[in-house]
Order: structure tokens, then sequence, then C-alpha cells
């Protein structure tokens, strides 16, 4: 098990992060037409958590060997990691502004491709926990000191490959990968529950062989802090997974807790009282 | 890249209107008359997929006395509208959440205890994810379970390479026993369920996003192993499927108006394929035309190519599809542009195909 230096940040710094990630979803939505805000917004707090204050990576490096990977399986959220991406330096601001249209590297879903600092390509639910494998177990020959930290949606726990990848990550003690698991109870068809339960999930995870870390509010940043902590610095020889109970939408009132919202679009008017209750929020 | 990235972006453009909305059955929207005009939610946007009716098809039949139609989706129930038919007949809906092989299986059972599943999901999960489950738990025990795959080639535009599909005409065109069909608007698809429904193989429908510009006003014999021709011209035939069919008929109104004539045929049936339509073509003036949103590789097109080799036709073939490359991303008609899969795209391969 490998540890690493947290970053010094405030609580008022990841709030303010957060914030980014959300005006920027609604910003970037704006420009092209559609966007997931329901899946961004439930994620905020953890992905800001990640990148601010736990994950070592460097932006003027982004295929650094030693680096911290984070693999976006709910891929369509990444309109929530590119203003993150781009905040470190990653890539130009000017590629926001320019999100989907003709010829972007920025689409609705992320490309190791096109985009620096996208540790994979994603968009097809279900395959990259399996790519965490791969990335940790070569990780763990090598001895380096990287953590490879698969998000997943809450849907995503009906493909089967979840735990095709859930058994092999146990078999092989890849205490070098952590799973979380953004369960904001809105999908497609609705909240995947209804759709096919997948609950409970805890007993499924410990199961398979993980250490299962329960976040009960995956919005409360103290909350968020400690359970990353346990999770990316923990002692163990197993892989860990951190149940993120959250809310889709978060931020939002008109969207809070709807699945209606995983995917739309905001008129003139409501775009600004999106951005008023934005700015105004005061998560974590 | 990143040059053409930092352009300045065009403004988004209104596509949802008042009018649109008032047409939508709304009951589960959270967009209520405070929203704005042009604000939508997941509900609002299925008012823009018309051409997807296979949940309103499989409703008639089943209104009609169909009692072993049974459903199967993978949490794209609402996307590719086959809710429609789960809220009509919910004992006989199965939503298997986002699992598509499992559901792929899992028809395979139904249709092996006498039912008769249609399945319904994006293509490029259904077809390309579940490509193995289709040929060994559908095709090779030959059960007619029927498969409608939307949302095919690069209608998703900048929702990227995961969710193109130029590669499943290719995938299951090997597939022994597999029937592969591709209406090409609303009007299509339900005259393809509807006259084969019954048909005691598998099927593979290739169909859109449901945005799709109309073809047909009126319902039509749709056959294994036929084609429409819709438009007649002395100078060249293009063979269209899909998006490409309108694309075909808007190249030839183009083309008109330069004294060229074509013949425009909507090859549906890709699989078997309607050999005489080619072998008339061949005959008549020996210049074709396969025009397909697939890549260009082992797809319609190649499916043409093998009949004038087999035949020993005496023609030429050009073809209009996606490079042998995955395409970049952007809104969807910016792409069709870029790519050439529109009216101007395939009068350019016509008149391209004439002065060789």
């Amino acid at each position: 098990m490998s540890s690493r230096a947290l970053k010094n940040v405030t609580r008022e710094d990841l709030k303010d992060k957060a914030r980014l990630i959300r005006r920027e979803t609604v910003r970037l939505t704006d420009i092209c037409g559609s966007g997931h805000y329901g899946s961004s917004f439930s994620m905020a707090e953890l992905v800001a958590a990640l990148y601010y204050q736990f994950m070592h990576v460097r932006p003027d490096d982004p295929k650094w060997d030693d680096r911290d990977r984070f693999l976006l399986g709910k891929g369509h959220a990444a309109i929530g990691l590119y203003p993150v991406l781009a905040d470190l330096g990653f890539f130009p601001q000017s590629w926001l502004d320019s999100y989907t249209r003709l010829h972007s590297p920025l689409g609705d879903h992320p490309d190791v491709k096109k985009v620096p600092g996208a540790d994979f390509s994603s968009g097809s639910i279900g395959h990259n926990l399996s790519v965490s494998v791969g990335m940790a177990l070569g990780l763990q020959r090598k001895g380096s000191p990287g953590r490879v930290i698969c998000m997943m949606g809450d849907g995503e726990q009906t493909e089967g490959q979840i735990w095709e990848a859930a058994i092999s990550g146990a078999h092989w003690d890849l205490s070098n990968l952590i799973g979380i698991v953004d369960i904001n109870g809105a999908g497609s068809d609705g909240d995947p529950q209804a759709t096919m339960a997948t609950e409970p999930l805890v007993d499924k995870w410990r199961a398979f062989g993980w250490d299962v870390i329960v976040l009960e509010d995956g919005h409360d940043l103290e909350q968020v802090q400690d359970a990353l902590n346990r999770a990316l610095n923990g002692p163990g020889d197993k892989p860990r997974c951190v149940l993120a109970y959250t809310v889709a939408g978060k931020g939002v009132s008109f969207m809070e807790g709807t699945w209606q919202w995983h995917l739309g679009f905001l008129g003139p008017k409501d775009l600004e009282r999106a951005y008023a209750e934005i700015e105004a929020g005061d998560i974590g | 890249m990143a040059d053409e990235a930092a352009k300045p972006a065009t403004p988004a453009v209104p596509y949802m209107t008042r009018e649109l909305k008032s047409g939508l059955d709304l009951t589960d929207s959270t967009v209520t008359d405070e929203f704005d005009e042009r604000s939508w939610d997941m509900v609002v946007s299925l008012g823009l997929s018309r051409q997807l009716t296979t949940g309103k098809t499989l409703v008639d039949l089943a209104d009609a006395g169909m009692d072993d139609i049974v459903v199967c989706t993978a949490d794209l129930g609402r996307p590719t509208q086959v809710e429609t038919f789960g809220r009509r007949f919910p004992d006989r809906y199965f939503n298997f959440g986002i699992a598509e092989r499992n559901m792929i299986g899992a028809a395979a059972g139904l249709a092996a205890v006498g039912y008769l599943p249609v399945i319904s999901n994006y293509s490029f999960f259904l077809a390309l994810m579940g490509v193995e489950n289709i040929r060994n738990d559908i095709c090779y025990p030959g059960l007619p379970v029927k498969m409608v795959g939307t949302h095919s080639g690069i209608a998703m535009g900048f929702y990227g390479t995961s969710h193109h599909c130029c590669e499943d005409i290719g995938a299951l065109r090997t597939m022994a026993g597999l029937n592969l069909m591709a209406p090409c608007d609303g009007t299509a698809l339900s005259s393809a369920l509807k006259g084969l429904i019954r048909h005691p193989e598998p099927i593979y429908f290739r169909v859109g996003r449901g945005r799709e510009a109309v073809v047909y006003d009126t319902a039509f014999d749709f056959r294994i192993g036929g084609s429409n021709t819709l438009r007649e011209g002395r100078h060249a035939t293009v063979f269209a499927i899909g998006n490409l069919v309108k694309a075909a008929l808007d190249a030839a109104d183009i083309l008109a108006d330069e004294g060229i004539e074509i013949t425009v045929v909507d090859m549906y049936s890709i699989r078997p394929i309607d050999r005489e339509a080619i072998r008339k073509a061949a005959s008549e003036h020996g210049v074709l035309i396969s025009a397909e949103e697939h890549n260009v590789t082992g797809g319609f097109g190649a499916a043409i190519a093998e009949v004038v080799a087999e035949e020993g036709l005496v023609a030429k073939l050009h073809k209009v599809g996606m490079p042998d490359q995955y395409a970049i991303l952007g809104p969807p008609t910016h792409l069709y542009a870029h790519y050439g899969l529109d009216g101007p795209g395939v009068a350019s391969t016509v008149r391209t195909a004439l002065s060789g």
C-alpha cells in the first residue's frame, strides 16, 4: 500500500472548486445545446477533493509514469472533469469555449487520445474498472507509488464486467486500486434501483473481496475527505471501494434528486437561476 | 488540434420551442410553465426523436392480438422510445439495466420458450458490445429474436467514439442466419416491424437516432431482399441506406439542375441484398454509387462490390461513407457535411464517378 502526502487546501478552497465544476458545467452545456448536469453535479465535491487535495499529477507532464490515475467510468460526466483539468493547466482554458464544436478535443465523454489529463477514454459503461485493474496491476509490478481511481455510476453496477473486474482486483491484492461509486439515483430510464436493483452494494463489494467505505453524504466535504483518505492512504492489501451516496443535480434546486435532468438544457432565464443558486450555494 | 479548438464557439442553436413542447406528453417532465421556452429535460427531448416508432408499432401489434411479443432493453427504454410499450404492457417489458450481454442472452431464452422478443438498444452497445452473444445465443440457434439497433453511424456526434457505430454492418454481415435491414425513417421502421415480426429467423434492424428527415409518407411492403427505387435517371445509380437515402434524393435535385439524372434506390435490405437491382444498374450505365453512414470497409458498399465481382458485372463502384478511421467530434449535421454524408457530398461523388 502506497500512501502519498495530502496537498494543503482549505475547505473553502474545495467549495470554490466544486462551484467551478457546477458553473462550468452549466456554461459548457449552453455552448453545446445539451448536457449531463445531474451526473456532473453529484460528483463535484468528490472530484474537487481528489484533484486538489489527494491526487499527485503533473499538468506539465500529463503522461508522468508515477502519476495517480483517474478513470471516469461514468464518462458522460466528463463535462464536470474538463474544467478541473483546464484549471490545473493540462490544456488551455480556451479549449473549453469550443466544447463539442467540430474538431474540438472535448466531447461528451473523455477521450485519452484527444484530452491531456484524461487517463482513459470512456462512454461505454462498465469498461473502465477493467482498464483500472490492468493499470493497477502494472503499476504494482513496477513498484510505482501511483494509484488508480475509477469513478463509476450506480447504473454502471449492473454491468457484468464490473464484477469480473472486481473479482480480479481482489484476487491480485491491488491495494493501489480504488473504486468510487457515485450513487446519485439517476439513470437514463430513472432511478437505477427501480430499473434493476443492485443494493445492498456494501455486501456485494465486500463479498467480492474489497474493503468497503460507505460515504453517507458525498457532498459533505469532511466526510468526503475522510473517506478518500481512508481509500487512498489507508492500510491493508485489498482494493478499496467508496460507496458515495450523492444527489443527482446537487446545487440547483429544480434538478436535485431528479432523473429528468440526467440530460437537459437550460434556456436563458433558467440559466441565470442556475448560476445564481450555484454562486449562492454553500455545499460542503 | 489545439488551434482548431481555440476557434470561437458558434452559439448553441435553439431547437426547442413552445410549439414542439405543446405536442408532447409532459406528464413526467419537470419543465413546467415557469421554465423557459427553450429549457428541456429528458422527457421533453424525446420529442425530437420522432422516427423511433418501435414502441408505438409494437403496441399496435400487441393490441391486434400478438400476445407473444416481449420487449427487452438495457436502461435505454426511454431514449429508444420502447417505454411506450412498457407503459401499455408492463408485464411484457423487461429492462435489464445497463447489462447488454445479459439482455441478449435472456432474449434468446425468452425466444427458446416460445416468446417473440424485440430488443431495443443503442446500436453501439447492442451490436458491438454484444456481438458474441448475438452470434452464439441468437444466430447459431436460429432464434427469431428481432433486434433494433438505434443511433447508428455518427448520429451521436459529439458524444464521441464510444457512441459512434460505423462497424455494425461489417460485424453482423458475417453472421450466418442473420438478416440485416436498414429502415431509413419512422414509416420504414414501422413497415419493417409489421411486415417481418413473424419472420422465423433473427433480424437486426439498423436505424438512426430518430431525428432523420422523412422519406416515406405511407407504409410499404418491407421485404427481406427487397429495395425501393425512389427516383429514376439514366446516368448513374445511387444505392443508399439510412440517412443517406434522403441525402441521395437531395443529391438528385442538385444534379438535376446540372443536367445529370440519377436513379436513387433505398436498399433497405443489406443482407440478403437485392442482386437484381444491382444487375439492372450495371446493365443500364455501369456507374454505381453506394452511400452509407458506416465505415466503407466491410460495410454496405462492400456488399454491393461483392455482387459486382461475383457476377462479373461491367460497372465501377464509388463508395460514399465514413473513411477507414474514427470520426472527429462535432454536432451531427456538421459531421455529415464534413464527411460528405449529405446531399452536396453525394452529388460530388456522383460527379467524380461520371467524370472518371
